[in-house]
């Protein structure tokens, strides 16, 4: 009798403890779930009143009674802004992925762990070192000598550079990007086992011939997911971004050329949210840029998580995602 | 006194018997993160001959097998003492790139290793793609020739852009013999090639090894003792990072002078 | 059937001497890689030279405790913003951290089936989403809900920044006490729950303590998700239902203005929140470098994430 008793006291303050841990599990689901919802429910109205043209148009009018929202050029602003940053961004990671890989301890500890340093500096420190410190350094070594030596030619750099454009912003991204790539890069390249580094040096490669024989067909899979990593990052990116991309709205944000100012999705919402009325369409637009941000970080980071723990499984216990 | 003349004596000698051996070790020692593992082993390859290197789990002989293609240049724990001489040459010089030797000295390893995402034929032509062979025919020749040396050319010549990695684990051994083979190596260092094999697989290996031999130097790690007496001319005992007894097969086997070799080529070790 | 020692021969002859290229090439590449790495630290090194030259001198009691002075003046201080940060950190603690370590304890004790794989995948996606979105989430939960501006939506978005972080290093950190712990407290016949409980606070303290204070460095510097929940203010706290400072919305603020000594006076937040931020982060590697734990840090740091 008594055992039985203890026996179900036992069972019923465990079976508590049980579920007040998977509540808390499944915590991120029904959040996840909840926000996607909640993000669709407060734009419903801007859908409604847009439909397609929310995607697809360009006027950005929030007077009321000519109320008018299309997202397009913040759409285009996130997606040029964030492949550019990738562009300078990876292959920069990934080099120093391959140097931190290969470095001795004494050079690889400490690197890896300015690296991570860059990565603890949030972004609003960015963003304040971004327009005083950085946009001037770009607009006189890189941007006036650009515009001036291709400018007239072609249209990527047309229009005289102000510092606050998509190049700048481009530019901070791709810096800010470092350091998630390059980490998971470098996790990724020591994750390759041994045997085959071997393999490829005892056929007589260089190291840089061991690197492409060996490590990169190796990794391809986990480094593409890094670089995916990266650009969720770039995508989901809000204050140094808003503080130097110049911020422009309307047909005019349309990504034309580098050196003009641009719009994105983050950046429209943090410059905006605070001024928009809750009873006008404003608002609900907002949301619903939100609403696609969302959308697309959620696709974004699904697929690398896929392609990074696939590769990362391989070697046991170096990291369980 | 005595010593210093002595060791004089031994530089000597070893330079003076370079042009009689394809491969000298002097005093090779291994640490690995300052724990010894090879103790001032020396050993001489003759051209053309078989040496099996036998010894307990654990007692150092691939750690060994490693020095003679630099491959503990990767290791970042293991530090290498002593020199060793290919042909003469100080595999260990700083002047000279580790590669020039390691196109010399092809090695298999303990584990197979193809690459992975490359196919059958492209995993026994990456070394000979890094050498700059490009001409299609060349490189058929050669991989087929390879692969025939490793006696897997019967079943895998129909599907050659086959990924390695859908081999057993046994074709995937002789994929990366005949992937060493490929860069027409001089001396091969082989890690306990047959370990992952069958019998009839083994057999044809031991073939090829004789068959090899009468052109390339090869070391091998065995721990097959019937199969060091049917390959090698020479047997190397090692004990706890310790070389023990050096010799012909024949004589390791049948009228060993140390206590130790005789306990474990008997069987009798424990 | 096999080539000749005469075949091989000419094999050997038809490879290229192409070495010396292959090893100039090598070297090459291998400039380009420290050229990424030299790149890669000059923002870095000029991002702590500038914040640290130009903020250190604009620092003075005044200016750590006072509230801002008239727009342009040059005058007053960040103390709201510092207590507002330290404010909505420990609020968002508040709600993060027991969700943490319950969703942590769940993925290592009970997790290890479809829904807990389901769940991890998940808490790591949910890492990162963009922090703006999870401030339009919860202003519209809690704001929009309740009817009248409170802090506590603000505290909810950076909750929702920190939990996942807490989940993945209590769940690591459990993972590594060893089995025995866990079968020894069951033998004398303590409940399950007791036994992790125990384990948690004893074994893994230390884990758990990194993972919250890693979590804390990244909300301390956590700017868009304020922007539409805490606001921004230029008194002290004045209740949970009226706006509050930050130091980045100080400093985002700041930075709008037109004004030299805005621009000081921004360099000197940014050199505060920088050193908090810098000093917990370090900390935590500190000691874990000191006793020897590296093993455990990037576990726990899971490799790539911050
Ligand atoms: N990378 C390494 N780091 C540290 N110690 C090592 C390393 N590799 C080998 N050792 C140690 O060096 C010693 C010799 O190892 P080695 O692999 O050479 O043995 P072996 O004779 O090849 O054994 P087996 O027959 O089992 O392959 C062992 O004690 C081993 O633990
Ligand atoms: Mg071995």
């Amino acid at each position: 009798m008594l055992t039985n008793k203890k026996g179900e006291r036992r069972f019923s303050s465990d079976k508590i403890f049980k579920i007040a841990a998977t509540v808390s599990g499944v915590y991120v689901l029904v959040i996840i779930a909840l926000m996607v919802f909640q993000l669709y429910f407060e734009s419903h109205a801007v859908w409604e009143r847009e439909g397609l043209d929310f995607l697809i148009g360009s006027s950005w009018n929030a007077v009321e009674g000519r109320e008018s929202f299309g997202a397009a050029p913040y759409i285009l602003g996130t997606l040029v802004t964030a492949l550019l940053a990738m562009a300078i961004g990876v292959p920069l990671s990934i080099g120093i992925a391959m140097f931190i890989s290969q470095a001795p301890k004494f050079l690889a500890v400490p690197l890896g762990m300015l690296v991570d340093l860059l990565a603890a500096v949030p972004s609003i420190i960015y963003g304040f070192w971004g327009i005083f410190v950085f946009r001037q350094f770009l607009l006189d070594f890189v941007e006036y000598p650009l515009y001036d030596a291709l400018g007239e030619n072609s249209w990527i750099f047309l229009s005289a550079p102000f510092g606050l454009d998509i190049f700048t912003a481009s530019i901070i991204l791709a810096i800010m990007i470092i350091p998630t790539i390059s980490a998971v890069s470098r996790e990724i390249m020591m994750a390759v086992p041994h045997q085959q580094k071997e393999a490829a040096y005892m056929l007589g490669a260089t190291r840089w011939e061991m690197f492409r024989i060996s490590i990169f067909p190796y990794a391809k899979t986990g480094l593409i997911g890094a670089a995916i990593l990266g650009l969720g990052r770039a995508v989901g990116e809000t204050m140094a971004v808003t503080m130097l991309i110049g911020n422009a709205t309307g047909p005019g944000a349309f990504p034309q050329s580098l050196f003009q100012p641009g719009q994105t999705m983050s950046s429209i919402i943090a410059n905006e949210f605070i001024e928009a009325s809750p009873a006008s369409l404003h608002l609900p637009a907002l949301i619903g840029v939100g609403l696609i941000l969302l959308l697309v970080a959620i696709c974004i980071n699904v697929v690398a998580h896929i392609l990074v723990s696939r590769m990362l499984k391989v070697k046991e216990g170096v990291v369980n995602a | 006194m005595t010593a210093m003349i002595d060791m004089q004596d031994a530089r000597a000698d070893i330079v003076k018997d370079a042009p009689n051996y394809k491969m000298i070790a002097e005093n090779v020692s291994v640490f690995y993160d300052g724990i010894q593992a090879v103790k001032n082993v020396t050993m001489k390859f003759r051209e053309k001959s078989v040496t099996s290197l036998i010894g307990p789990s654990g007692c150092g002989k691939t750690t060994f097998l490693r020095c003679l293609n630099r491959m503990h240049d990767m290791t970042k724990n293991a530090r290498v003492e002593g020199r060793i001489l290919l042909d003469g040459q100080d595999l260990y010089s700083k002047d000279v790139d580790p590669i020039y030797h390691r196109r010399k000295v092809g090695m298999v390893f303990q584990k197979p290793n193809p690459f992975p995402t490359m196919s059958i034929y492209d995993n026994v032509a990456a070394g000979l793609r890094l050498n700059g062979v490009k001409d299609r025919k060349i490189l058929d020749e050669i991989v087929e020739d390879s692969l025939r040396m490793s006696y897997i050319w019967d079943e895998v010549k129909d599907n050659l852009r086959k990924p390695a990695m859908e081999l057993s684990g046994g074709q995937q051994q002789r994929v990366c013999i005949a992937r060493a083979l490929a860069i027409q190596p001089e001396v091969l260092l082989m890690d306990e090639p047959a370990s992952a094999l069958d019998p009839i697989a083994t057999q044809k290996i031991e073939e090829t090894i004789t068959e090899l031999a009468k052109e390339f130097t090869i070391i091998i790690v065995t721990h097959n003792m019937q199969q060091a007496v049917r390959v090698s001319n020479y047997t190397a005992f090692m004990y706890l990072g310790e070389l023990i007894e050096f010799d012909e097969t024949k004589k390791i086997f049948t009228q060993p002078r140390n206590e130790l070799t005789a306990k474990y080529v008997k069987g009798q070790f424990g | 059937m096999m080539a000749s020692t005469q075949k091989r021969a000419e094999y050997r002859l038809l490879f290229k001497q192409n070495v010396k290229r292959r090893l100039l090439i090598n070297k090459i590449a291998l400039g380009a890689v420290f050229c990424c790495v030299v790149l890669a630290l000059i923002p870095l090194v000029s991002i702590l030279f500038e914040v640290f030259e130009n903020g250190l001198s604009a620092l003075s009691v005044e200016f750590l405790t006072q509230p801002p002075g008239a727009i342009g003046s040059g005058e007053g201080g960040i103390g709201p913003a510092i207590q507002g940060t330290m404010i909505i950190i420990g609020m968002s603690s508040l709600i993060g951290v027991p969700i943490g370590i319950m969703s942590g304890i769940y993925l290592a004790e009970f997790g290890d089936n479809r829904l807990g794989r389901t769940i991890r995948f998940f808490n790591d996606v949910f890492m990162e989403f963009p922090s703006i979105v999870l401030g339009i989430f919860a202003f519209l939960t809690i704001v929009l809900l309740l009817g009248h501006f409170t802090l506590w939506a603000g505290a909810f978005a950076l909750s929702l920044i920190m939990f996942p972080i807490v989940a993945r290093t209590t769940e690591e950190s459990l993972k590594l006490v060893p089995l025995t712990y866990r079968e020894a407290g069951l033998a004398i016949g303590l409940k399950k729950w007791v036994v992790t409980v125990r384990i948690v606070l004893s074994a893994a303290k230390s884990g758990m303590i990194t993972g919250i204070l890693l979590a804390v460095a990244r909300i301390g510097g956590e700017t868009a998700p304020l922007i539409m929940t805490v606001l921004g203010s230029s008194q002290f706290f004045a209740g949970l239902d009226s706006p509050m400072d930050a130091l980045p919305l100080r400093i985002w603020r700041l930075s709008l203005l037109p004004y030299d000594s805005a621009q000081a006076q921004g360099w000197g937040a940014a050199v505060v929140l920088i050193i908090i931020i810098l000093a917990v982060n370090m900390g935590v590697r500190y000691y874990f470098a000191t006793r020897k734990r590296k093993g455990l840090l990037s576990k726990l740091l899971g490799g790539y994430r911050k």
